[in-house]
């Protein structure tokens, strides 16, 4: 320490020599990782949605991912993985489902989830929770308990005979008091979750499921370029 | 600094007990408590966190004749946060989970006051050796009071450890030191053990200063 | 999230996921000026008004890093701009209010390193937030870390008149006052339906 003694006012070349120097060393060293990691971090994002796909809709051996165009028709975007939708195949090349992502407010925070939608049967097979905050040991049993992912086998999801709409909506019931396969059994003590993940489901199949319907036709089967 | 002689091994070991990061000097909080409610997220956290320490410590360090008085602060903002941005990417590459689970707490390791304050401080001054022991030092105690919260968590409130169940059934779990507040009570607890140990530590020399007249 | 109305956007910020109580961000001026109310007050306005500053500038380097497709610039933007932008809002305040100016002293260069500021940008990200979402978003974090500010400093005066044993006196006493808020926060979950 030497004491307040008044240090000579730095130049401004040196601060500039400083400051664009740090930059680009800086720069350097962010793109350098950024590159090496770029294959790793798909690969493993890849690895992700597959076994997520895996879960909930097991049948599918290839997937494909597809947009919503502006008139209302599906579209392949060419990567096999694309998020919201994605259509899946199985062995032979025939399409047995598309999984969906969906969202909405939860009793916490936004919920995100992952259900399958499957043509032969009109229904809703698998459903996965991507993401949550609700309470540990009440909100998040919709992740574990039995009776409730016991919906998911077949929750009717048929649509109107004009084909525009769900001719149900889904809705969630008080546990043990469902009757009907549109109906989603709750759980007791997670009353706003269950509801929540109703809501969820029945806003995204009456948006999606009209749309799968329509475009099911020219999706029906796809070359097989390789068998994962 | 203390006006005596530091040695190498001083400049490790203050950052474990004398000067921890979190328990005494209660810096860098706020991923203390957001990611501690597992072992292991407090684990990975702590390890990312040391590793921007030393890094950025290094950089500084070696940098410190080159980089002006007047942009220092600017300067090391950049470097830390170049740092922090490389590990955000390691650690995804790593795994998807872990990265998922730590949330964009990864990110805010930039505004960890402790990083800042060990490049203003120490490493500005100091030979690269001797920030990066310094940096190494503090790193390890930020490491271990972390896990030290993660473990009490995690055993509180998912009767488990690193993920493996602890005693099946043995307990019901204290659901509340999973959320937010637990992570302030388990906080509270270890520095009411910090406090009585350093108290009776003082207590005790005074006491033997009195026998030695 | 286009069906979130903003007064769900709103109190979500505010109470529900409360920066401070529930995602611990901005902890140090949280217990670093929360012992006297007034000062509690002065700091929640500050920090307050640079969030809103800070989200709408992220909001913008958001749109410019994805046109020029540099996601791994992110961070390291955003806490140079925030840092800029506290500068300049210092000396905006310095040049129009020299009275404000003293009122909020030292308080003000301390918010660059708040991690409340870098997380909100970092979150209404995350969550795709569009530009009017982002506006409350920001404005319910900033309401949200003022309460909890002022709550604690209430509270805090009050202690300070009560017989706590030495042990427990100052900084762990501190948190188990903010573990309680915490607690009771908890109560608000499921207001923002």
């Amino acid at each position: 320490m030497t004491g307040p003694v008044q240090q000579p006012p730095t130049s401004a070349w040196s601060m500039y020599r400083a400051i664009v120097g740090i930059g680009a060393l800086c720069g350097l060293l962010i793109v350098t990782v950024y590159q090496t990691t770029a294959a790793r971090i798909r690969e493993n994002q890849e690895r992700f949605l597959a076994m997520a796909v895996a879960q909930v809709l097991p049948a599918a051996r290839s997937t494909l991912g597809v947009a919503l165009t502006e008139d209302g028709r599906l579209e392949k975007t060419g990567e096999e993985f694309a998020l919201p939708i994605f259509l899946g195949y199985d062995a032979s090349g025939k399409l047995v489902g598309a999984v969906i992502t969906a969202e909405g407010m939860g009793y916490q925070d936004k919920i995100r989830v992952l259900y399958a939608y499957s043509f032969d049967l009109d229904a809703i097979v698998g459903f996965k929770v991507l993401d949550s905050k609700e309470t540990p040991g009440l909100g998040d049993r919709i992740e574990k308990e039995p009776h409730f992912l016991a919906n998911f086998e077949k929750l009717d999801a048929t649509l109107t005979p004009g084909g525009d709409s769900l001719l149900h909506p889904i809705v969630t019931v008080k546990q043990g008091q469902k009757i009907n396969p549109w109906e989603l059994d709750g759980i007791t003590g997670a009353t706003i979750t269950s509801e929540a993940i109703g809501n969820i489901l029945n806003n995204s199949a009456t948006t999606w499921a009209p749309v799968l319907e329509r475009n099911a036709q020219d999706f029906a089967i796809v070359e097989l370029t390789e068998e994962p | 600094m203390l006006g005596k002689e530091v040695s190498a091994t001083d400049d490790f070991v203050k950052g474990l007990w004398r000067e921890n990061p979190v328990f005494v000097q209660v810096l860098g909080m706020c991923p203390a408590l957001a990611v501690s409610n597992t072992a292991i997220n407090a684990l990975t956290m702590g390890l990312a966190t040391t590793f921007v320490l030393i890094m950025s410590g290094m950089s500084v360090s070696a940098l410190r004749n080159f980089i002006p008085r007047e942009a220092r602060i600017v300067s090391y903002i950049c470097i830390i946060a170049s740092f922090v941005t490389a590990v955000d990417y390691v650690i995804m590459a790593i795994s998807l989970e872990l990265h998922r689970s730590l949330g964009a707490f990864i990110a805010l390791i930039v505004v960890n006051c402790l990083i800042l304050g060990r490049a203003e401080a120490f490493a500005s001054k100091n030979t690269v050796s001797r920030a990066t022991l310094d940096a190494l030092g503090m790193g390890a105690g930020f490491t271990v009071a972390l896990l030290w919260i993660g473990v009490v968590r995690e055993i509180l409130g998912s009767n488990s450890l690193f993920g493996i169940a602890l005693f099946p059934d043995a307990f019901q779990t204290w659901t509340v030191m999973v959320l937010p507040s637990g992570g302030f009570f388990a906080m509270a607890m270890w520095l009411l053990l910090v406090n009585w140990l350093k108290n009776r530590q003082t207590e005790s020399q005074a006491q033997t200063q009195e026998l030695t007249p | 999230m286009s069906e979130a109305s903003h007064w769900s956007i709103f109190i979500n910020a505010a109470l529900i996921n409360n920066f401070v109580l529930a995602y611990f961000l901005g902890i140090c001026p949280f217990f670093g000026v929360s012992a006297k109310l007034e000062t509690a007050v002065r700091m929640g306005g500050a920090v307050s008004f640079v969030m809103l500053v800070a989200s709408v500038c992220a909001y913008s380097i958001n749109l410019l890093l994805e046109v020029i497709n540099a996601p791994y610039l992110r961070i390291i933007s955003y806490i140079l701009v925030i840092a800029s932008t506290v500068q300049l809002v210092e000396m905006l305040i310095r040049k129009l209010s020299p009275a404000t100016f003293r009122a909020m002293g030292i308080y003000l260069p301390l918010i660059t390193t708040n991690c409340a500021i870098l997380g909100l940008a970092l979150f209404q990200t995350n969550r795709g937030y569009g530009f009017t979402n982002a506006v409350v978003y920001a404005l319910g974090a900033g309401a949200g870390f003022a309460l909890a500010l002022v709550l604690m400093a209430g509270v805090r005066e009050k202690l300070d008149l009560a017989n706590v044993p030495q042990l427990v006196k100052g900084t762990a006493a501190a948190f188990v006052v903010a573990g309680i808020l915490s607690m009771s926060f908890m109560g608000f979950a499921g207001l923002g339906r």
